[in-house]
C-alpha cells in the first residue's frame, strides 16, 4: 500500500514489453506459429489464475481446469443460443466464478486441510469430464446448443463486436485480444496484490492463525480469492473455445489439469511472471514433442514434474531471481500445513 | 422379490469394489499421510500384470491373486525408495510427485502396450437367481473384498510386522530408539499398499479391460471414499464404502451410471461440510 515506486516501475516497465511483445509478434512470427503463440497466450491467462489461487491464495486447487472448461463451455452453450456474444463472454466469467464461489463455500468453511482440498477439486473435475461425455445423445441440447458426448460442441461462433453479431473477430484480432488480455490480468493481479485485500490474502497464506487472530475471516478471502481465479479460467476458457471454434470434455480431462499444475510449479509458485513463462515453456516442448513419436508427452511432463518436485521445488523464476537478488527479501516459501512428525 | 435379491446383490457387489479399490489408498494415506495420486495407475499396473502373466499361461487365479499384488507391490517399494521417501512431512509436494509418477505411468504403459483396451474373460459363469442371471464373478469379489479385509486386520493386529509398523506410525523417533528401522517399515507399508492397489487392478481387470488411462476412472471415487472414511482405515473405508457404494449404486439404478457418480461426489462434499475429519473421525475416534 505505501508508494512502492520500484514495484510501480516494474509493473510499468512489465506493461510496455508486453504491449511491445504485443504488436511485434505478428510482424516477425510466421502465421502457423501465431497460431500455436494464441492459444499459448490463452492458457498463460489459465497458469495466471492458477498462479493467483495456488502462489499468492495458498491453496492447492488441482482442478482449475474445471473452472476453464466450465467457461468454455458456458460461452459456447450461451452464443449458440444468443448469437451476438457479448453476454455469452460475460456469463463465461460469471458461471465459473459462481461455480467456484459454491464449491469453494462447502470446502472452506468445512476448513478442510489443503491436501484434501487438492484430490476434491481434482475429483470435481474428473466427474465433470464423465458428465460432459455422457450428454452424446439428441435429448441432451440446452436451447439450440445439442452437448455432443465426447465430441463436444463443434463450430463454435466467434466473439462479435458487442451488439452486432456479423462483426466478428478475425484470428489476428483474437491473438490481440487475448494479448490484451493476458497483460490487463497480469496488472489487475499485480494490483490486486498491492491492494489491502491482496496483503490480507498473502497475510494468511503465511500464517492463516495468525491473521484470523488479528480478526480477518481466512474463510472468506480465501473463497474470494478462488472465486476470482475461476472466473479468470473461466475467461481464458471463453478464449480457448474461440481459438479452437470447439470445445470438448478433454477439458476437464487429467491431462489438462497436470498441465496447469506443471505450468505453474516449473515457473515457480508465489510469482505471477512464473506461471506465465512456466506455461509458455512448457507449451513449447509439448508442441515439439507433438510432433515427433519417439517419447510419450505423458512421459516427459511426468518426469519434468517429479524433477522439479524433488530439485527445484521453488520453479524457474523465484529460483533465478534468488541468484540475482540474494540479499533482498526472500520469495515465497511454501507453508508448511499441517506438519506432522509422522512419517 | 428375486428383483430385491439381485438389487442388493448388484449393491453389495458395488460397496465390495468400491472397499477393495480404496484399500490400497487407505493404508498408504492412513498409515503415511501420503496421498498417493498415482494410485489409479497402481491400479492400471495391477490389471497388465495380469493379463500379461495370463497370456504367458498363468492360471487366472494366479495371476490376479499373487501375480499382481506381488509385481506392484516391488514396483511400490522401488518407488518409495526412489521418490516417496524425500518428500516425508511434505503432503503437497508429495501429492506433487504422485501426480508426476502418475503421468510418467501413463506414459510408459502407453509405450509399452499402446493406447488399446487389452483383456482377460472373467472366469466362473453365471448364478440363477430367480428369474435374474448375475455373474458368478460378482460373488467372487464380496469374498475377495471380505477376505483381503479380514487379511490387513489380522496382520495388522496380530504379527510382528503389524506391531512394528503401527508403533513406527504412531512415533517414528520412539520406535528407532527401540530398534526398529523406520526407513524400511516406511518402504514396507508403502509396498504393502501398491500391492493391495495391485490385487484390486488384477481382480477388477477381468471386469473392465485396461487401458493405460484406466487410473483415472478408479481414482476419483477412491479418494472420496478414503477422505469421506476418515482416520481410521478398516473401517473408515468399509464405513465409507457402504454409504457412498449404496448411493452410486441407488442412484444408478435410478437414472445412469455418470449421475451415480455425481451423486457420489455431491455426497462426498456435503458429507465433508458437515464432518471434516470424516466419518470415523466423528464418531469412533479410536477405532483402529
Amino acid at each position: 500500500m505505501t508508494a512502492n515506486w520500484q514495484g510501480n516501475g516494474g509493473l510499468v516497465a512489465a506493461t510496455v514489453l508486453g504491449l511491445v511483445l504485443l504488436l511485434a509478434l505478428p510482424q516477425i512470427v510466421d502465421p502457423v506459429m501465431m497460431i500455436e503463440l494464441t492459444s499459448y497466450v490463452i492458457m498463460a491467462i489459465l497458469a495466471l489464475s492458477l498462479g493467483l489461487i495456488w502462489g499468492y491464495g495458498g491453496i492447492l486447487c488441482f482442478g482449475q481446469s474445471a473452472f476453464f472448461g466450465i467457461g468454455a463451455y458456458a460461452y459456447a452453450i450461451a452464443v449458440i443460443n444468443f448469437g451476438d456474444s457479448t453476454v455469452p463472454l460475460l456469463l463465461s466469467i460469471v458461471v465459473p466464478g459462481l461455480f467456484a464461489a459454491l464449491l469453494g463455500y462447502f470446502l472452506f468453511y468445512a476448513r478442510i486441510t489443503d491436501v484434501y482440498f487438492g484430490v476434491i477439486t481434482l475429483t470435481v473435475t474428473l466427474i465433470l469430464y464423465k458428465v460432459m461425455g455422457a450428454t452424446s445423445g439428441s435429448q441432451y441440447v440446452i436451447g439450440a446448443a445439442p452437448l455432443g458426448g465426447y465430441n463436444g460442441i463443434p463450430a463454435v461462433p466467434p466473439l462479435n463486436f458487442p451488439g452486432r453479431p456479423d462483426v466478428a473477430l478475425s484470428f489476428d484480432g483474437l491473438f490481440y485480444l487475448s494479448g490484451l488480455t493476458l497483460l490487463a490480468v497480469y496488472v489487475g493481479l499485480r494490483l490486486m496484490l498491492k491492494s489491502r485485500f491482496g496483503q490480507v490474502v498473502v497475510a494468511i497464506r503465511e500464517n492463516e492463525r495468525r491473521a484470523e487472530l488479528l480478526g480477518y475471516d481466512a474463510r472468506f478471502y480465501k473463497l474470494a480469492t478462488f472465486t476470482i481465479g475461476g472466473a479468470i479460467a473461466g475467461l481464458a476458457g471463453c478464449l480457448f473455445a474461440n481459438w479452437g471454434m470447439f470445445i470438448s470434455p478433454d477439458v476437464f480431462g487429467l491431462a489438462q489439469s497436470a498441465q496447469v499444475i506443471i505450468w505453474v510449479i516449473v515457473g515457480g509458485t508465489g510469482t505471477l511472471l512464473g506461471p506465465i513463462v512456466g506455461c509458455f515453456a512448457i507449451q513449447w516442448i509439448a508442441t515439439k514433442l507433438g510432433a515427433q513419436q519417439l517419447l510419450n508427452a505423458n512421459l516427459v511432463l511426468g518426469t519434468i514434474l517429479i524433477g522439479f518436485v524433488l530439485l527445484v521445488p521453488k520453479g524457474v523464476v523465484p529460483t533465478v531471481g534468488d541468484a540475482f537478488r540474494r540479499l533482498k527479501f526472500r520469495p515465497y516459501v511454501a507453508p508448511l500445513v499441517e506438519q506432522r512428525r509422522v512419517p | 422379490m428375486d428383483l430385491l435379491v439381485v438389487l442388493s446383490f448388484e449393491a453389495l457387489k458395488a460397496v465390495a469394489s468400491l472397499a477393495l479399490i480404496s484399500v490400497g489408498l487407505a493404508i498408504i494415506f492412513g498409515m503415511m499421510r501420503v496421498i498417493n495420486l498415482a494410485h489409479g495407475e497402481f491400479l492400471m499396473l495391477g490389471g497388465y500384470a495380469a493379463i500379461v502373466a495370463t497370456k504367458a499361461g498363468i492360471n487366472i487365479w494366479i495371476a490376479t491373486l499373487l501375480v499382481s499384488p506381488l509385481v506392484v507391490g516391488l514396483i511400490g517399494v522401488v518407488i518409495e525408495r526412489t521418490i516417496i521417501r524425500f518428500l516425508y512431512g511434505r503432503p503437497r509436494d508429495t501429492m506433487l510427485a504422485t501426480w508426476g509418477l502418475s503421468l510418467l505411468l501413463v506414459g510408459l504403459a502407453t509405450t509399452v502396450f499402446g493406447n488399446t483396451t487389452e483383456g482377460i474373460s472373467a472366469p466362473a459363469g453365471s448364478l440363477q437367481i430367480g428369474d435374474y442371471r448375475i455373474a458368478a464373478y460378482s460373488l467372487i469379489i464380496i469374498v475377495i473384498a471380505i477376505a483381503v479385509f479380514a487379511a490387513i486386520w489380522a496382520v495388522f493386529r496380530f504379527t510382528r510386522y503389524g506391531l512394528i509398523a503401527r508403533s513406527t506410525m504412531q512415533n517414528a523417533d520412539m520406535a528407532a530408539a527401540l530398534g526398529v528401522n523406520p526407513s524400511r517399515v516406511y518402504a514396507v507399508t508403502f509396498g504393502v499398499g501398491a500391492g493391495l492397489a495391485g490385487l484390486a487392478g488384477g481382480v477388477m481387470a477381468p471386469i473392465t479391460g485396461i487401458v493405460p488411462t484406466i487410473g483415472a476412472a478408479y481414482v476419483a471415487k477412491a479418494f472420496i471414499t478414503v477422505i469421506g472414511g476418515g482416520p481410521a482405515i478398516l473401517a473408515g473405508t468399509v464405513s465409507a464404502s457402504v454409504m457412498f457404494g449404496a448411493i452410486d449404486q441407488i442412484i444408478t439404478y435410478l437414472s445412469t451410471p455418470v449421475i451415480g457418480e455425481v451423486a457420489l461426489l455431491v455426497a462426498a462434499v456435503v458429507l465433508l461440510r458437515f464432518m471434516p475429519q470424516g466419518i470415523t473421525g466423528r464418531f469412533f475416534r479410536r477405532a483402529a
